[in-house]
């Protein structure tokens, strides 16, 4: 029973990690209709950045955190302004093939910078702490620290979108853009705006991620996948379906785990698959797909 | 409307043109000189040769899929795997003559994607690209965990790949590749000169205008998708024959999908002929910057990148926006039938395929 206890607690907490990994996502899927495939690449293309910080700045990854969510939000808008609003339209091959083109750049430019070396952040004893909470049943300080950041990115995000102007502008793009262009939107900024915001997460997503775990320049699809899992699951626009979607896939993978370590991964593709067959629009969609 | 019917009432619907003939002449003579190479060519060039045909039936497979059905993949890595696989199974543990798995591999995937489709097919766009992409995760990682074909480390196909003398299996196959490169080409031309081929672009401009002309759009699609999973199962095996190691990682890779856009976007997808000018790019590409790695790749990534912003047709699609040249015409045109050199250029009454109009 505590073993079981266990595993659904690491399950929920690696669920904070994977909501992080795909908040970005949801955001740029649910203003602009889309799917960046090279999402994963920026949550690594992130956490190198960081790592890169570290050592020359002798600070902290906590501390070089607010730094690279500025650059990978500068990042994000200059991608968005000069190539990805070229490619919106009616036609979704074409953000699609772009977005691929670019993680083929971004992970072959990281490996020529960086080699195939896998590299991560070290924060410290924070890392392996972990609160006992009677019994044999304890949780990691870190994951729950995830989580509770993760809980936090979304509710200042929701916060964002329903009680500010640009969070209205958002949710009015978002719903009907041309609408939106009639009132006086100017379509081009908002999605870049849109998509700095989300390259701000992404920068969190991966600097956490490098924490956790060692990252190479390869990883960026795997992250990706498990993004859109997630928003998939959680069904479109909704921020709190995606935090859900995170950790329904996280509980999935950790009882897979479980039952056959062999199966960890793949167990939370089957819980995606089964999602989209009984509901293609995902658990909680906000907002319906063009 | 009425006055111009009558007064030009002798019309016919012509699909092709003189260039096309002499064009189709061409390529059957060059397919004849081709296989007779095997007695006369260096092995290195059969070699070269056979891994341009097979990356054109994989092109032309995926073409199939997004520029004529509007099914953008990124998973069609399932269908190489399992081929790959399938040679494992016949030519390790059944030890039959490896060539065998060729088409057996094409009956596996085609098999397989049936399931798989049943899932896929809820999905519509975007989500369908990436759910593609899953399921052949899915497939990787399943295999990767039988330690009867060599689990995760996966393992070496040579001792049944080593039965053949040398010249019979250098022969088989640049034969197989041949015959996979150009059926593939030829099988996307018939299908699109045929009826299906115009209910499968009417699907692709759209799916409700087609379902509502009476085109059945499931039909289609499960058509198209199932040729397509045959056609990359088929190929995958013949790869491995090739490859003489396999693991599930290197069968499902995500750079055989990268692959297939490479060299359909910049060829110019939705053309017959646009996949043929990316392989022959990625070929030459691949010879002159190959020595430098990474580089190599990210200018791969570059050129899709710009093809895709700035000439979304391709290099093939671009040149026949401006020339008017096709070398496999698979659009309908309506001529009178007296006047053949008459000034005014043939109305054309299919859109011509372009990548502008894709919906999934």
């Amino acid at each position: 029973m505590e073993d079981w206890f266990n595993t659904l607690s690491q399950g929920l907490l690696l669920g904070g990690m994977y909501a992080l990994f795909a908040t970005g996502l949801s955001l740029s899927f649910g203003i602009m209709r889309l799917i960046n495939v090279a999402h994963g690449d920026l949550i690594v293309l992130a956490a190198f950045a960081a790592i890169a910080l570290v050592e020359p700045l002798a600070i902290g990854p906590i501390a070089a955190l607010p730094i690279v969510m500025l650059l990978m939000a500068g990042f994000g808008y200059l991608l968005q302004r000069l190539f990805l609003n070229r490619t919106l339209g009616d036609d979704p091959l074409r953000p699609l093939l772009v977005t691929f083109g670019f993680s083929i750049i971004i992970q072959n430019v990281l490996l020529e910078v960086f080699s195939a070396d896998m590299r991560g952040l070290d924060a410290g004893t924070i890392e392996t702490a972990s609160l006992p909470l009677g019994g044999d049943v304890a949780v990691g300080v870190y994951p729950l620290l995830v989580a509770a950041t993760a809980v936090s990115v979304i509710g200042a995000l929701q916060w964002l979108f329903y009680r500010t102007a640009l969070g209205r502008t958002f949710r009015a793009t978002s719903d009907d853009h041309r609408t939106a262009q009639l009132m006086g939107i100017d379509n081009r900024r908002v999605y870049a705006l849109a998509m700095a915001l989300a390259s701000a997460v992404v920068a969190i997503a991966g600097v956490y991620l490098a924490i956790r775990t060692s990252v190479g320049p390869s990883d960026g699809p795997q992250r990706l996948l498990c993004a859109f899992e997630a928003v998939a699951i959680g069904g479109l626009g909704s921020l709190w379906g995606t935090l859900s979607g995170g950790m329904i896939l996280g509980v999935a993978q950790a009882v897979g785990l479980k039952l056959d370590p062999g199966w960890g991964a793949v167990s939370g593709h089957l819980a995606f698959l089964l999602v989209v067959v009984l509901r293609p629009n995902g658990l909680f969609p906000k907002t319906r797909d063009r | 409307m009425t006055e111009a019917m009558d007064a030009a009432p002798a019309c016919r619907i012509e699909c092709g043109s003189r260039a096309s003939r002499l064009a189709g002449a061409l390529v059957l003579l060059f397919l004849m000189a081709g296989a007779s190479m095997p007695f006369w060519a260096e092995p290195a060039s059969l070699r070269a040769l056979a891994e341009f045909f097979y990356v054109l039936a994989l092109a032309q497979m995926w073409n199939l899929l997004a520029g004529y059905g509007g099914m953008v993949s990124i998973g069609q890595q399932a269908f190489v795997g399992l081929g790959g696989y399938t040679l494992v199974v016949l030519g390790l543990h059944a030890g039959v003559n490896p060539f065998l798995a060729v088409p057996a591999g094409g009956i596996v995937a085609g098999l397989l994607a049936l399931p798989a489709g049943c899932v896929l097919f809820r999905l519509r766009g975007a989500y369908f690209a990436i759910g593609t992409w899953v399921m052949a995760e899915v497939f990787r990682q399943v295999i990767a965990n039988i330690t009867a074909v060599g689990g995760g480390s996966g393992l070496s196909v040579t001792r049944a790949v080593a039965t053949i003398p040398t010249w019979w299996r250098q022969s088989l196959t640049f034969w197989c590749a041949l015959l996979l490169g150009g059926g593939a080409t030829f099988l996307v031309y018939a299908l699109l000169r045929s009826r299906y081929g115009l209910a499968l672009t009417a699907v692709r401009d759209s799916e409700p205008a087609s379902a509502s002309l009476g085109v059945s759009v499931r039909k289609v699609k499960w058509f198209v998708y199932v040729i397509s999973a045959v056609g990359c199962g088929m190929t995958g095996a013949l790869i491995f024959i090739t490859k003489l190691r396999i693991s599930p990682d290197a069968a499902f890779s995500p750079d055989w999908s990268a692959l297939m856009f490479f060299v359909v976007v910049i060829g110019g997808i939705g053309t017959i002929e646009g996949p043929i000018v990316g392989a022959l790019l990625y070929f030459a590409l691949r010879e002159m910057l190959g020595g430098f790695g990474t580089w190599y790749l990210i200018a791969l990534g570059i050129l899709t990148v710009a093809v895709m912003l700035w000439a979304p047709k391709g290099i093939w699609g671009s040149l026949v926006s401006r020339y008017d040249l096709r070398l496999f015409p698979v659009q309908r045109r309506l001529r009178p039938v007296d006047d053949e050199r008459d000034a005014t250029p043939p109305a054309v009454i299919t859109a011509a395929p372009c990548a502008g109009t894709l919906k999934a």
